[in-house]
């Protein structure tokens, strides 16, 4: 129970919030069961897990997604609120004359 | 536009929605089409804090009606002439573009938006986030080399995806349950975070901290602990499979038995 409150503490703390936690009932989990998320393997992290990524300004979020997903050799993955791919008002736009540009 | 994208990894992918919808915040850059002086900008930037009307943009992915955002802060950072660089914290679905757009009319003068930087999404900041090429790195080491430190470091439990919920931690039996589907009733909670209002969203955990489901509460904190039965828990989403914990429960034709 301590182990469990303390990592919900930690991901708090990632959070940037602050919560108490309040024991309704005192309990033990079986060691034979599950596994603490902070003792997985990296494969099993890679199966459901989460990468903090900081888009750069071009590609559009749905290539990132892909190119993360071929990266680490997964079948899914999506991310959390897309992000606009292109630069706003001080790029040049090409005019309807020069689409090649 | 650069900035936070947490990119969910397999079975991670159906809990992403969750940072989808939570608060934003970006750093934008805004080009006025002409100066305006300070007590000005300041009175146009109070009026856009709060709940606004907004049309999104022409490019936009959603339905172009008039909808109600709430904008939480926006604060100037540094002005240089007509560029106004700021800070600005939302609810999910609020276009910056637009909202610059439409305190350039305010303002009588016209603006849009230059740059865009999002610098969180739900519990994901800027300083924790990892860039492209060194995420790239950091595979390369693990597969070429069997080097794990880098990349584990990037990659984070599916929990943290839902860290910035209020959270409820159940008794073994209860999890199994849960998997099946069924909603978390008092006797299965072992403890519960302070706060917890009923409609809101949490995250259900085994007493190991991993993640089962999430739900929405029926009760609040004090409702759980004030009462002995009933269900609090109202199940939404199982993340955990089947046959992780042992049944501690039993179907009604064997019970007779």
């Amino acid at each position: 129970m301590e182990e469990a409150i303390r990592f919900a503490a930690e991901l708090d703390r990632f959070a940037g919030v602050r919560r108490e936690y309040l024991v309704k009932r005192e309990g033990l989990t079986d060691p034979g069961y599950g596994k603490p998320p902070r003792t997985r393997t990296l494969e099993e992290l890679i199966r459901c897990g989460v990468v903090n990524l900081d888009k750069p300004p071009g590609p559009t979020s749905h290539e990132v997604v892909s190119w993360v997903k071929d990266m680490l050799g997964v079948s899914k993955a999506g991310h959390g609120g897309t992000l606009e791919p292109y630069r706003g008002g001080d790029t040049p736009r090409c005019p309807e004359s020069c689409p090649w540009l | 536009m650069s900035g936070v994208l947490p990119v969910a990894l397999d079975q991670a992918t159906k809990l992403i929605g969750v940072v989808t919808h939570s608060s934003k915040e970006y750093v934008a850059l805004a080009q006025l089409h002409a100066e305006v002086p300070v007590e000005k900008l300041e009175e146009v930037v109070r009026e856009f804090t709060g709940r606004i009307y907004q049309r999104p943009p022409v490019r936009s992915s959603v339905k172009r009606v008039l909808r109600i955002k709430e904008v939480y802060e926006i604060e100037v950072l540094e002005r240089e002439g007509a560029l106004v660089l700021m800070r600005v914290s939302c609810q999910h679905g609020t276009y910056i573009r637009k909202l610059i757009h439409d305190m350039g009319e305010v303002l009588g003068v016209g603006a849009h938006m230059r740059e865009l930087r999002r610098t969180r999404t739900g519990p994901f900041r800027e300083e924790d986030s990892v860039r492209m090429h060194e995420l790239s790195e950091a595979v390369y080491l693990y597969r070429e080399h069997g080097r794990e430190d880098r990349l584990r470091s990037m990659i984070l439990p599916h929990e943290y995806i839902v860290s910035h919920l209020p959270k409820v931690l159940v008794l073994d039996g209860a999890a199994s349950a849960l998997t099946y589907g069924a909603d978390l009733a008092v006797p299965g909670i072992s403890v519960v975070s302070g706060g917890i209002k009923r409609g809101d969203t949490v995250a259900v955990m085994t007493l190991k901290g991993e993640l089962v489901a999430l739900a929405k509460a029926l009760m609040s904190t004090e409702e759980v602990l004030a009462n002995d039965r009933g269900i609090a828990f109202k199940t939404v989403r199982v993340v955990m499979e089947r046959g992780v914990y042992p049944k501690g429960w039993k179907k009604k034709s064997e019970a007779q038995q």
